[in-house]
């Protein structure tokens, strides 16, 4: 379908501002990092930055990020699919309600929940307290990976449920009244039918979560007790502590060819190539 | 009763407090091709979902073959629904869509292949097996949609309004092909419009309702010919609904002059509606008609001319294939034969038709 | 024509149980969304300074609030920068959307592409190229920020504008010029308004997104300038200022006001939902 307006050639001109835009403050940048991660600290060239990413302690951090990443995109995952189908069993369909209750909490700062997630899974915190109270022992997460993992569990659920929410919002009822018609039940009607056509949205909540939470140093920082380090911890401490930039840039270049790869894999299965709007 | 297959049982049904099936009984025989016919809101498509499993009754029981199935799942049930606006599985292609109540029912892979090419040669489809719902047109889309439901031999398919997304010249395409595919599988079509050309093509039987009501239920032709009541009559093709009083057997008067009808049984003087199709009026000279009045319009319509002609506070609607000049003084005549008599609704069941006007 | 069906009518016996189920559901994920939220609004009211012990109910925090000049600064800084990074985007964010979505398939989907950048990027690596970029030409302060903010704010206005300029109604358009508007009558009277509500939970998604910001605005702040944000990152070794608490109750209960004051009043009425259905 030629959409009748694509013809108006001028219209592309309203873009340019956005282009210019575009060009100085995301290309420029991108290739600045990469002229800083291809100098050596000393001056002259160098991929010596980019590759360091291999050194021992940057790839324990790295993959300790990948852990973290990974098990958040798919507790994220887990979460979700339960949440919008109890919205589809309710009937509360509607947008305003998931983007009030998700977007609201961003409008607590993000360092002050995630102190409160601390103060909740400290030892004397609140959850032991209830814990306590019930009769049930205690737990000990705070300063582990695990209280890091709820902490960006936390974090990142929104940007998952979101764009799948919506993308199942979109699935019309008939569809599913249709296969309910052909004889699949509740299970079969999932698996056929809603999952299949909320793959645009996953993918939407994927990209979304996967690299912030590999990334996220603030997160670790506070609930990890400053000793587990994600990557993201790694890279500000370069530039923040050891004023390495270059090696904080090589390991920035190195971070993003990994997501640049991984999301190029994600894309590729997206074969219509219309992944749903986030908001 | 060995040929019915389905039966509503005084089935209600309400939406937010609102009546939209009001103790509907309805028996549908086996093989047959029956149309719900009726203006949007009359509880047509709401009984088609109560027959399909999407909506349960708030009273009442659906049979099938003797059981009941009320609260029986969609899945569980031994029929099939084309819906109005396809439903066709985005994510799949044609073939996938047929074959996914076949799937479903374990079938082998030989059957579920033979089935869909059987299926897609039956609604001239054949060649579109890999092709994505979203590359086909309407019609196409329509086609799939009837094969994806009659692969899986539902005794009864439920049509909800399955061509009323598409243009006229394809809708009468369809209409025909319908018949055919009908005559082909041999099962019962129940078949939701509101378009009453439609019903009248192709059903053996149809069923008006309005405000959750029957109104009439019976053949095509008697359907038109003899409309029971003044929303049947005005629905079920054009009309002329005018108030008469019987004056005896067999006689009728209508603005003041008698007419003579062949409708009996009526007490003397009692208020009815009277029906007149525009193709039975006949304008002669005005000396000559029965009524006199004069001619306000005239609208050429292909193979007749629709004349509207204004007699005291009605204006008549005759279709002629002859013109007559605008303005001109002309007499209305009628066949006796032609002239419909109804009761004044004073039922419920009738004050559903007032309601309407 | 809108369907809007019942579910749960399709799940006849046992729809009681699986709604019962649903509800939990849903209350467990809004508890996990809102306990942290419960225990910060909770911490403004403690009279102890100290975060583990409950010295008492008052309401000194917000007393003094109002009178702490460096929370005050940092309020007005954050919601100043929201507010102008939010706007500018959302300019160049719509304009933008337009051109882009006037584009052929090739150079529509490299636009996207750009546009995708700061998204998918880690925060962290957006944050540390604008600063190595922008200590080439200019001191790193408020314009720092909000060129960076702009940065990351227009993707998601073009992301919230694209679904409605897909979804909008050509002729409408062609049928002002067609009546005689001329091109920017035609944009402000007909376009603007099919985009509204794209345009504003854009500009919207934007204030929040600048508004929750840290690790960028943290790499290209500077010295001198800090958001709420920054601030408390700066005080976590210290401990946060109770005032910091009463500071952020308000700001959520306002939002939390004026988000269910948009979404439930006046209430709308489910107009087209039933009658359709028949």
């Amino acid at each position: 379908m030629i959409n009748r307006l694509k013809s108006v050639n001028k219209r592309i001109w309203l873009s340019g501002p956005y282009a210019v835009w575009v060009f100085g403050f995301t290309v420029i940048p991108l290739c600045m990092i990469i002229r800083a991660a291809l100098t050596a600290r000393e001056g002259g060239f160098t991929t010596g930055n980019i590759v360091a990413i291999f050194d021992p302690i940057h790839l324990k951090a790295m993959l300790f990020s990948l852990e973290i990443a990974a098990g958040c995109t798919v507790l994220c995952i887990l979460l979700s699919y339960p949440l919008v189908l109890a919205m589809r069993q309710l009937n509360m369909g509607k947008k305003g309600f998931m983007m009030f209750v998700l977007i609201l909490p961003m409008w607590m700062n993000f360092i002050l929940r995630i102190l409160a997630w601390q103060m909740i899974l400290s030892n004397n915190g609140i959850l032991n307290f209830l814990l306590r109270s019930a009769g049930l022992g205690e737990l000990s997460v705070a300063n582990t990976g695990a209280a890091i993992m709820i902490g960006v569990v936390y974090d990142y659920l929104p940007y998952m449920m979101l764009p799948i929410f919506n993308a199942v919002a979109e699935i019309n009822e008939d569809l599913i009244e249709a296969a309910r018609d052909l004889g699949a039940n509740g299970f079969t009607v999932f698996c056929k039918v809603i999952f299949p056509l909320s793959i645009p949205g996953l993918l939407s909540g994927i990209v979304m979560v996967f690299v912030p939470s590999m990334t996220s140093f603030v997160i670790s920082d506070i609930l990890g007790g400053g000793k587990l380090q994600l990557i993201g911890n790694v890279i500000e401490q370069e530039f923040t502590k050891s004023m390495n930039q270059n090696l904080g840039s090589g390991l920035s270049v190195s971070l993003m060819i990994f997501v640049l790869i991984s999301m190029a894999f994600t894309m590729k299965n997206d074969r219509e190539g219309k992944r749903s709007a986030i908001w | 009763m060995n040929d019915v297959i389905l039966q509503l049982d005084s089935v209600s049904k309400s939406f937010e407090g609102k009546v939209i099936l009001n103790s509907l009984d309805l028996e549908i025989r086996r093989n047959e091709f029956i149309t719900l016919l009726g203006p949007s809101g009359c509880g047509k498509t709401t009984t088609l979902r109560i027959i399909g499993g999407f909506e349960k009754p708030d009273e009442g029981r659906v049979l099938f073959e003797g059981t009941d199935i009320t609260g029986f799942p969609p899945d569980k049930r031994n029929v099939n629904t084309v819906f109005q606006k396809y439903s066709l599985f985005p994510h799949m292609s044609v073939e996938e869509n047929i074959a996914f109540g076949l799937k479903l029912k374990k079938k082998s892979g030989q059957y579920i292949k033979d089935k869909i090419g059987y299926a897609l040669k039956l609604v001239n489809m054949d060649g579109y097996e890999s092709r994505k719902p979203d590359s086909l047109s309407g019609g196409q889309q329509q086609r799939v949609a009837i094969a994806r439901a009659i692969v899986n031999e539902p005794k009864v398919l439920l049509l909800d309004e399955p061509l009323g997304a598409l243009d006229l010249k394809l809708r009468h395409e369809m209409q025909r092909e319908l018949i055919k595919i009908k005559k082909e599988v041999g099962i019962t079509f129940i078949y939701v419009t509101h378009d009453q050309e439609e019903a009248l093509t192709m059903s053996d039987r149809i069923v008006v309702m309005n405000k959750g009501l029957v109104q009439q239920m019976g053949t095509s032709k008697s359907i038109y010919d003899e409309p029971q009541n003044a929303f049947v009559a005005d629905f079920i093709g054009d009309s002329n609904i005018i108030d008469g009083i019987m004056k005896a057997d067999r006689l009728v008067q209508i603005q003041g002059v008698p007419i003579p009808c062949v409708d009996t049984g009526f007490g003397k003087d009692e208020l009815v509606d009277v029906v007149i199709r525009p193709e039975d009026l006949e304008i002669t000279a005005p000396e000559t008609g029965y009524l006199t009045g004069r001619v306000i319009s005239v609208i050429f319509k292909g193979a007749y001319y629709e004349i509207k002609v204004r007699a005291g506070a009605y204006d008549w609607s005759i279709q002629d294939v002859n013109p007559a000049p605008v303005g001109s003084m002309v007499g209305l005549s009628i066949l006796p034969d032609n002239i419909q008599i109804m009761h004044k609704p004073h039922s419920e069941d009738a004050q559903a038709v007032r309601e309407e006007e | 024509m809108v369907r809007k069906v019942k579910s749960g009518n399709l799940f006849h016996g046992i729809s009681g149980l699986k709604n019962l189920l649903s509800r939990c559901y849903i209350g467990l994920i809004v508890l996990f969304l809102y306990a942290p939220i419960l225990v910060l609004i909770v911490l403004s009211f403690n009279r102890s300074r100290s975060r583990v012990t409950w010295g008492g109910f008052t309401l000194e925090w917000y007393g003094q609030l109002f009178s702490n000049r460096q929370i005050m600064d940092a309020l007005v800084t954050t919601l100043v920068l929201a507010f102008l990074s939010a706007l500018i985007a959302t300019v160049i964010g719509v304009l933008a959307a337009l051109g882009i979505h006037a584009m052929r398939q090739r150079n529509y989907q490299i636009m996207m592409i750009f546009t995708n950048i700061p998204i998918l990027n880690a925060d962290i690596v957006t944050g540390i190229s604008l600063m190595l970029w922008f200590v080439h030409f200019m001191p790193l302060g408020f314009g720092s920020v909000l060129i960076a903010h702009i940065t990351f704010n227009i993707p998601y206005v073009i992301l919230s504008v694209m679904p409605k300029i897909r979804q909008m109604n050509v002729s409408l358009y062609e049928a002002a010029r067609d009546l005689g508007a001329n091109a920017v009558y035609g944009f402000f009277r007909v376009i603007l308004p099919q985009l509204l509500s794209g345009i504003v939970s854009g500009f919207f998604m934007a204030f929040t997104m600048s508004m929750d910001d840290f690790v960028i605005t943290y790499f290209t702040k500077g010295a001198g300038v800090s958001t709420l944000s920054t601030m408390i990152y700066g005080e976590i070794r210290k401990g946060i200022k109770p005032e910091m608490y009463a500071l952020s109750t308000i700001i959520f209960v306002t939002m939390f006001l004026i988000l269910l004051a948009v979404n439930y009043w006046p209430e709308k009425k489910p107009a087209v939902r039933e009658e359709q259905r028949f």
